[in-house]
């Protein structure tokens, strides 16, 4: 009840908010519903912690072999939550942004979160790439409408290389799907289907392309600092935040349990781009002056140490990689929203443009510095948790012999974290202050809510992690017992 | 049987009806009613009612495939009907008798979803094929309308040259035009029925446009009343794909290895060359013929594959692309530009027509959700479960990630550019075409609504 629940709270209060007429109603509306999601996905995490509420099944394409089948394992609790808890903020931290024909953002806003959660949910292949997809489309229609000046062909260009890796992906699924026992789309047929290493050889590039797509991991993320710059910022939020998610997700719960020996035998090569990806995104953020294709590039580092992680096949770099999920949605959207703060009141994102703001705005001063600690995973702060999990898990991985050289070069990426995020900061908040920030306002009531919120997720994450770590060993010692290849080699 | 019968009375009705009728409303009344009556015994017959009691000799039968297929375009051209055929007006002074042309050309479509008998085939193709050529003339005063219908005239009457000597050449080899003992002779080839069998292949390759059958198409599509392209592009092409499942399937059923290799080859040119060439159309009616190009490339997989899957695929194929493209070619004849420029700002307009043109436009490039989906996923499957072709099915995807271009292209101009493309539409047209795309939603939700008419 409650996973079918999380569907349809969004996806039924976006279709209504399509008839609203008044702006300021829609987007009470619009809070109302991400918050009614929120309390939904609170419950599922507290009282109804049963299967049978958390799990729905029902007929659905008989003859097919699919099944409306969601449910929430742990994972999908962690991602759930990211995007029951993100919603809301998004709609507090942009409250005074205003769009035009504002019930159409709203309704394609609340469409994607359906679309999300329900990636998130799906426990049969095809009913995941209906949600996969339509979670695209209202964020393409978002991106194109509202964003800034190239957004029609950038936004264009993200949706092309989606769809392209997702249709890929659609055969990836009929082909295992068509060499299970029982015909059927369900994921634990999925997991029993009997594909022969041949075979899953090109099976893993078709998933993975798509998945990595969405991730990015070099060298298919170059739709991303252009989408992220172009979109409208509580899109970016979205994107950034939670859809990269599916990605990571789908690596978990699609391609190491299906395919799990093509999964050891290219393990090493994804580790390489993965590697390459971070090292190459840390270098060119460090060299940027718009703040938004900053942390856009800070992001592919950081999801590609998800990929490396998840490519060592360890319990513990699962639950990191997990935990992460949860915290770098929690931290990014904290950094967008500091963004769109200063984007709105000074009409730039140009870190040379900015400076001494701190003088005049030491609540935001003191908001940003605490989001961009947590994004160089400091430790008391929630990415550290993660991170120092997800380098545990590299460090001593079992399936590779690089371990440590990994580890290694991917640690100098939080080094390189250090020094974008740090500069960022001394740019826009230390200094003298310029002209453009003379005047500068600091933050209202709402965007303090909104920030004080993900300042104590932070820090909660940062010092008690137990409850998340609680919630996702199942789920990893599940996978692993799947994707176990030298378990499956023995046999 | 129904159906035939009824809708050769109906159009010679319609023929008499432009004589004694002033009102064109009456007209169009009567027509609308008609083809509702042929769908209503339709469904009577696939219940196992029949009307009229013929003995045909074995030439023609009506299985659940055959009347389910006969369904699916009576619906779509009750759709068209409904959201075209008040533009017909425009086009000419004989507004009765092209109603009584489709009539025809309905009898045509029941004759070659039925045949038994590769005689009935032949009868079908010609009665589909020669009112079409009046119907894409029928703007008289226009000279791309005349070229178009005299190009399409004398190309198709080649094709009907080399049909008629496969059938010829089949008939030299077996004795027979009729298709059970056809079978059993195709099963041990020989250079007459080899030849006869690649004749019928190029000539009903030519009928749906494949490539390289394909250069008539965009010039016929391009010249003909819009309204007239839109019948013409969506049902009479499906319902000659359901002949050419037909016979390659009864027919020539045995020997599918030997021409399965054809059709790998057919539809990966087709797919290329429709997609690739749309891309560059400036104008939307020329780009929706490169559309029913690439689109009959992905339906020339079921042809590759040839089974269950593929049948059930192409029947939601049908349905899903003549609904959606009959809608857009509804909504492209009421503006006065053609190009992508043309739809410059229509959501500001009217945004409920904009909204369905998305529906249409997604189901088009089979986005999940949409009926055009799930036709292609179908698609897909049956070429999948042939557990061959894998390189086709990944080319299909990659020519579907192409399509995409070329359809976002309307939407991007209807909703994210500025321009003022108006429409003067009726609320009755607006709510025929909201009608429509829930059908697509709906039918990209539950196939079963339509699948289940062939099983039960």
């Amino acid at each position: 009840m409650i996973a079918v629940l999380l569907i349809l709270i969004p996806l039924l209060t976006g279709l209504a908010a399509f008839f609203f007429r008044n702006e300021k109603a829609v987007r009470s509306w619009a809070l109302f519903s991400s918050l009614a999601t929120l309390a939904v996905s609170l419950l599922g995490l507290t009282v109804f912690k049963d299967a049978k509420y958390l799990s729905h099944q029902c007929e659905w394409m008989q003859g097919l072999g699919s099944s409306f089948a969601v449910g929430l394992d742990g994972m999908g609790q962690v991602l759930c939550l990211l995007t029951a808890v993100a919603y809301p903020i998004i709609f507090l931290s942009t409250w005074n942004s205003s769009y035009k024909r504002a019930h159409n953002f709203f309704a394609l806003m609340l469409l994607a979160q359906a679309g999300l959660m329900g990636v998130f949910l799906a426990m049969d292949a095809l009913l995941f790439y209906f949600f996969w997809e339509l979670a695209l489309i209202p964020v393409y229609f978002l991106c194109s409408q509202w964003g800034g000046e190239r957004r029609i062909q950038v936004t264009f260009k993200f949706f092309v290389y989606t769809f392209l890796g997702s249709v890929l992906m659609l055969i990836g699924i009929l082909y295992v799907y068509s060499h299970t026992a029982d015909q059927s789309f369900a994921i634990s047929s999925f997991y029993k289907a009997d594909l022969p290493y041949s075979s899953q050889n090109w099976l893993f590039w078709l998933f993975f392309v798509a998945f990595a797509i969405k991730m990015p991991i070099f060298p298919f993320h170059t739709w991303q600092p252009d989408t992220y710059e172009q979109s409208p910022t509580a899109t970016t939020m979205v994107l950034s935040g939670i859809m990269v998610k599916m990605g990571v997700l789908g690596l978990l719960r699609w391609l190491l349990p299906v395919l799990p020996i093509a999964s050891y035998s290219y393990g090493d090569t994804v580790s390489r781009l993965a590697i390459i990806g971070m090292i190459y995104a840390s270098l060119i953020a460090i060299r940027q002056d718009d703040m938004k294709r900053l942390i856009a590039y800070s992001s592919i580092a950081h999801i590609g140490l998800m990929c490396l992680t998840i490519f060592s096949e360890n319990k513990i770099g699962f639950q990191g990689v997990m935990i992460q999920m949860f915290n770098h949605g929690v931290n990014i959207i904290g950094l967008w929203i500091m963004v769109e703060l200063i984007e709105r009141q000074f009409g730039t994102r140009k870190l040379s443009e900015l400076g001494g703001l701190a003088q005049k705005a030491p609540t935001m001063a003191i908001f940003f510095v605490i989001i961009a600690l947590a994004n160089i995973a400091l430790p008391l702060t929630n990415a550290f948790v993660g991170e120092f999990l997800m380098f545990t898990g590299v460090f001593t991985s079992t399936v590779t012999k690089y371990n440590i050289l990994f580890t290694v070069l991917a640690a100098t990426c939080i080094i390189f974290a250090a020094v974008y995020t740090l500069n960022m900061v001394r740019k826009i908040f230390y200094g003298e202050t310029v002209a453009l920030t003379a005047n500068a306002k600091d933050i209202n009531l709402n965007e303090k809510l909104a920030l004080g919120a993900i300042v104590i997720l932070i820090f909660w994450m940062g010092v008690y992690p137990k409850p998340m770590l609680d919630l996702t060993n199942d789920i990893s010692d599940s996978i692993l017992k799947i994707s176990d290849v030298h378990h499956l080699l023995k046999k | 049987m129904n159906a035939l019968i009824l809708s050769a009375v109906l159009g010679v009705v319609m023929m008499f009806s432009s004589i004694l009728l002033k009102q064109k409303s009456t007209v169009r009344g009567i027509a609308i009613t008609g083809l509702a009556v042929l769908l209503l015994v339709n469904i009577l017959e696939s219940r196992g009612i029949s009307l009229f009691k013929i003995d045909v000799s074995g030439m023609m039968h009506f299985d659940r495939f055959a009347l389910l297929s006969i369904s699916i375009a009576l619906f779509a051209t009750l759709v068209f009907f409904i959201l075209s055929a008040k533009d017909m007006e425009k086009i000419g002074v004989d507004y009765g008798e092209y109603f009584a042309l489709i009539f025809f050309i309905i009898c045509g479509i029941i004759l070659v979803a039925s045949f038994k008998s590769l005689l009935i085939l032949f009868l079908g193709i010609e009665i589909i094929s020669i009112p079409l050529y009046i119907l894409t003339g029928a703007d008289k005063r226009n000279l791309k309308s005349n070229e178009a219908s005299l190009k399409y005239f004398l190309m198709g009457a080649f094709s009907t040259g080399l049909m008629l000597m496969g059938i010829a050449l089949l008939y030299g080899a077996s004795g027979s035009f009729d298709v059970e003992r056809m079978r059993v002779m195709v099963a041990t080839p020989g250079v007459l029925s080899v030849a006869g069998m690649l004749l019928l292949l190029f000539s009903m390759s030519f009928k749906v446009s494949a490539a390289p059958f394909h250069f008539w198409t965009p010039d016929v599509y391009d010249g003909a009343p819009t309204a007239f392209t839109s019948f013409m592009a969506t049902i009479v092409k499906a319902a000659v794909f359901i002949g050419f499942i037909r016979l390659f399937d009864d027919t020539f059923g045995a020997s599918q290895e030997k021409w399965q290799v054809w059709f790998a080859v057919i539809a990966a040119a087709t797919l290329f060359i429709g997609n690739i060439t749309a891309v560059f159309q400036q104008s939307v009616k020329r780009m929706l013929a490169y559309s029913s190009i690439s689109q009959a490339g992905f339906m020339l997989l079921s042809l590759y594959a040839m089974n269950v899957s593929a049948k059930e695929g192409i029947l939601l194929y049908a349905a899903a692309y003549s609904l959606a493209t009959i809608g857009i070619f509804a909504v492209l004849n009421k503006l006065n530009d053609y190009t992508f420029e043309g739809f410059n700002g229509l959501a500001r307009q009217q945004p409920v027509i904009a909204a369905a043109m998305v529906i249409f436009l997604l189901s088009l490039a089979g986005i999940p959700l949409t009926a055009g989906f799930l036709a292609k996923f179908f698609m897909l499957k049956a070429v999948i479960t042939t557990g061959s072709g894998l390189w086709l099915v990944i080319f299909a995807v990659v020519m579907a990630a192409v399509s995409v271009y070329y359809y976002f292209r309307v939407i991007q101009a209807m909703y994210f550019k500025e321009g003022n493309a108006t429409i003067a539409a009726s609320g009755g047209f607006k709510w025929s075409l909201v009608g429509v795309a829930a059908l697509i939603i709906l039918l990209g939700i539950f196939p079963n609504l339509l699948i289940y008419w062939l099983y039960f």
